[in-house]
């Protein structure tokens, strides 16, 4: 009884949500006048609209303007029929959210799409800063999805497509003049320009590469917490997360107050790790708490100095096995096997984030001794060149016998003629 | 040779002709030599042209684990789902080219250097690999797995 | 000489009953070749010759492991190259042997030119020897593709859309020679089918009627030694001259060997339709002259493309040269004629000037 009673209920109140989306597909008077009074300001939301992934679902301007559409004059625009106009900052959450945060709503066009941005938005610095301040300059939902032009992520015209994240936010973000109130940087946008993540997206078209939202989030946007940055960027490094989240540097950063990964890494333009990170000169990362003489400046060098010498041997036995077969010496099961020492040594970097020696021999010895026997085989490719060598030796003694036997002929028959 | 010994001449001339003769003899032992070698058919049969006879039998792949061999110059991972299939992907991980490998305890090909998963159909599903893995054709004939390229 | 009345064997009889080795062996016997400062000119003709034949041999060896398909031709080369013994060897020769024929074959032809050999009645051995030049660059320019590699694949693509700028045919010879729109699978068959059959078929033709010619007329005497009262002295084709043609043989052999051992042909990346082309694509050396040409040319002349007017202005070269017995009208006649050679040694020191240039230049586009 009380799961029909249940079941009736849900069946009423989708009931009342559908007659409302259908009402919005009965043709509206709105665009008519908008369109016809000249006014920009006034036209250009109906023409940007058509391509609006609402008007494509079906709805119209009253879905979030309210009114009347049937009504043909200015009575359309009635407060009494539920007209709010263009909504107010503090209005537009609750106007979107009205359906976005209706999952029952929501599934009807989009099953998979969430239904928390409102929830989510409330936990972001522009959402506290609306509520607690009523700050006039905060980001709310038509800040990032632009009313009337909204477009889903995966269109590449959308504003919150992955190549166009960084500037939709940067349009504040690194301004300097609207941000000056907030005393906060704005030279992230131009920094994570110069960054290897977003070489990779724009340049390579990985688009799984991090934007602003992938470590800040999205509706809920705030800075990660220092504590937690490691598991921000252990999302997609997780070995190296997991490495250090052993490590001695773990702790220690976690009482000194600074961040894991990005105290090494920065975080806006974090570029591409290289060996040159992992010194003690000047610049080099490591230096700015370890001196040469201490115990960690030792392990620095020593790991250092192993990683150096298998990308030595790697590129060696590479170098060899290359040359043989530019030679046209049969090496490719050799320069199969080499792959073994590359991969110890992609390891063996990701291994230094244990910032310990043996992790990171654990990792690049195998890679040493794969590389070593690799060069062998290379050294022996180039003997078996030196045999053909000698076989052209062999055969060019042999013509030059011939040559000599002919030309000795050939003096012969002229002087006898 | 010995016929005219009495005159230099003609065994001077003699020994010109037994040193061209032989000489002649061993340049075309020298030209036939190599050609000879070359008509040889090699111990490898066949080029690989796209297709691989794997070195062991099917009946050698049990379910739930997955093998590394060679197709072409690089790695490539053939794999028996725990429902029985064969299916061969490339091993290069898309990320940064180390060689991927099964593990049947999560019942998917995984990368070690910087923990890249990719499911059964060899799409990439977590971690930093960018694009899924290049699926190959399997084919079994009697026990003998036949790898090639999809097309 | 010992004269046809030395008894030879009874093999020797056997078979001159049979097939007429005596008349062979008179008209053997009776070829003569001239003696004086240009003889040396006399050998390229064999050597090219003889490169020709060690082509058609190492060619032969070559369609045993070869197979012609955009899918296996680079790995059945990667095969022989690595697996089967002696392959390198074959592949190499094969490569070198065809680039030093072309070169002896321009030197051939430039001796013919300077020293004026085409005059009459030799009119007919110089068309002859020049369709067989434009079949050797045919060799070339098809033989470049087989191997399916990367360079190969552009170089082709840019040589068979030069193709394309002929005045009205050139869109449908481009696409006959492709064998569609593009450089593909199909193509590689066709070149094959070229290469292989439709090129050796003409050769041996030509080569034929050349040959026949050249034995026909015997060699010729230089006008200029002709004047200078030489060419009186000859020496007997066989054994003198045939042992000499043998020595320079042999050296070419030799030279092919240590070519083969120390730069062996690399094989390179296969050939990918769907990347971007290499950095400093070049076309085979003897191409290069044209190509840097085409380069050169500003993109309008006259209104017309540049291009088009380049292409046009090779086939008219072409002709010109073709042409040149009837067009000498002075040598014809027996006179000096300074013109001529002018034009001849003009041509080489232009392809030889492009060529350097063509090698020099650092590839920019």
């Amino acid at each position: 009884m009380r799961g029909l009673l249940a079941l009736a209920w849900l069946a009423f109140a989708g009931m009342t949500v559908l007659p409302a989306a259908a009402q919005q597909q009965r043709p509206e008077s709105c665009a008519a006048c908008h369109l016809e009074t000249g006014d920009e300001r006034l036209a250009n939301p109906v023409k940007q609209f058509g391509e609006d992934i609402h008007s494509a679902k079906g709805f119209g301007c009253v879905a979030c303007h309210g009114g009347d559409g049937r009504e043909a004059g200015m009575e359309a625009m009635d407060p009494a029929k539920g007209y709010i106009g263009k909504p107010e900052r503090q209005q537009v959450v609750q106007v979107c959210g009205r359906c976005h945060s209706d999952a029952r709503f929501m599934k009807q066009y989009n099953p998979a799409l969430r239904v928390d941005q409102v929830t989510e938005y409330a936990t972001s610095v522009h959402g506290r800063r609306l509520r607690e301040f009523g700050d006039p300059k905060v980001a709310t939902c038509v800040n990032c999805h632009p009313a009337h032009s909204i477009k889903p992520p995966s269109d590449p015209r959308s504003s919150v497509h992955p190549l166009k994240v960084a500037e939709t936010c940067g349009r504040c973000h690194g301004d300097p003049k609207y941000m000056e109130v907030y005393k906060i940087p704005t030279d992230q946008l131009a920094k994570y320009r110069q960054s290897v993540h977003w070489r990779l997206m724009s340049v390579k078209g990985d688009l799984s590469a991090p934007t602003c939202n992938d470590c800040h989030g999205n509706h809920g946007a705030a800075p990660p917490g220092i504590s937690w940055v490691g598991n921000v960027c252990g999302q997609c490094h997780t070995v190296q997360a997991e490495f250090f989240g052993k490590s001695p540097h773990a702790k220690v950063f976690a009482q000194m107050g600074v961040p894991g990964c990005a105290t090494c890494h920065s975080n806006h333009d974090i570029q591409e790790a290289t060996d040159a990170m992992l010194v003690l000169a000047d610049q080099a990362v490591c230096a700015g708490c370890h001196a040469a003489a201490d115990k960690g400046g030792k392990a620095a060098a020593d790991m250092r100095a192993l990683i150096d010498s298998l990308g030595g041997e790697y590129d060696k036995a590479r170098a060899i096995l290359l040359q043989a077969e530019r030679a046209g010496m049969e090496v490719s099961q050799a320069q199969f096997d080499l792959n073994a020492a590359k991969d110890a040594l992609v390891k063996a970097r990701a291994a230094i984030h244990a910032f310990r020696v043996e992790a990171v021999k654990k990792e690049g010895e195998p890679g040493l001794e794969i590389s070593a026997k690799a060069y062998a085989r290379g050294v022996r490719a180039l003997d078996e060149l030196q045999f053909r060598r000698k076989g052209l030796a062999v055969s060019l003694v042999i013509i030059l016998a011939v040559i000599a036997g002919i030309v000795v002929k050939i003096r012969q028959l002229d002087r006898r003629s | 040779m010995a016929e005219e010994t009495l005159d230099r001449q003609p065994t001077r001339r003699g020994f010109v002709n037994w040193f061209l003769g032989t000489s002649a003899v061993a340049f075309l032992l020298s030209v036939f030599y190599p050609v000879g070698r070359y008509l040889i058919p090699p111990t490898v049969a066949e080029s690989t042209a796209g297709t691989v006879r794997l070195p062991f039998k099917a009946d050698d792949v049990k379910p739930n684990t997955g093998q590394i061999f060679k197709f072409g110059n690089r790695p490539a991972i053939l794999v028996r789902t725990p429902a029985g299939e064969l299916r061969a992907f490339s091993a290069v991980c898309t990320h940064l080219n180390c060689t991927v490998q099964y593990r049947p305890d999560l019942g998917h090909i995984w990368c070690a250097c910087h923990n890249g998963h990719f499911d059964l159909n060899g799409q990439n599903i977590a971690g930093p690999p960018p694009r899924p893995l290049d699926p190959y054709a399997v084919n079994v004939r009697g026990k003998q797995i036949v790898v090639s390229k999809s097309t | 000489m010992a004269g046809s009345a030395k008894p030879h064997g009874r093999l020797w009889t056997w078979l001159d009953e049979r097939v007429g080795l005596a008349e062979l062996e008179k008209v053997v016997k009776k070829k003569e070749v001239p003696v004086h400062r240009h003889t040396v000119w006399y050998y390229l003709g064999g050597m090219t010759l003889f490169l020709f034949m060690v082509q058609v041999a190492t060619g032969i060896l070559l369609l045993f492991y070869y197979r012609p398909s955009a899918e296996e031709a680079y790995e059945s080369v990667q095969f022989l190259m690595a697996e089967v013994e002696f392959g390198w060897l074959i592949r190499s020769i094969h490569s070198w042997a065809a680039n030093l024929m072309i070169f002896t074959l321009f030197i051939h032809l430039f001796s013919v030119l300077l020293l004026k050999a085409y005059r009459r009645p030799r009119e007919v051995t110089w068309l002859s020897g020049i369709g067989l030049m434009g079949l050797a660059m045919g060799f070339g320019f098809t033989g470049y593709l087989l191997p399916w590699n990367e360079l190969a694949y552009f170089a082709t693509k840019v040589g068979t859309e030069i193709t394309g700028v002929v005045p009205v045919i050139g869109p449908f010879l481009g696409r006959l020679l492709r064998g569609g729109d593009e450089v593909t699978g199909a193509t590689l068959t066709r070149f094959y089918g070229i290469h292989v059959a439709v090129l050796p078929a003409l050769t041996t033709l030509l080569l034929g009627l050349h040959l026949f010619l050249v034995q026909k007329h015997g060699m010729s005497v230089p006008p200029g030694a002709e004047r200078a009262g030489g060419g009186r002295r000859t020496m007997p084709f066989f054994p003198n001259f045939l042992l000499r043609d043998l020595v320079g043989w042999l050296s070419a052999l030799a030279m092919l060997a240590a070519l083969a051992a120390y730069f062996p042909t690399e094989l390179g990346q296969k050939a990918d339709p769907f990347a971007s082309a290499p950095v400093g694509i070049k076309p085979e050396w003897y191409f290069m002259f044209m190509f840097k040409t085409l380069k050169y040319l500003p993109s309008y002349i006259l209104g017309i493309e540049g291009e088009i007017v380049g292409v046009v202005g090779f086939g008219v070269g072409g002709l010109f040269l073709l042409l040149i017995p009837f067009l000498d009208r002075r040598t014809a006649r027996g006179e000096p004629s300074p013109l001529f050679t002018w034009i001849g040694i003009a041509i080489i020191l232009y392809m030889v000037a492009l060529t350097y240039l063509g090698y020099t230049e650092v590839a920019t586009q």
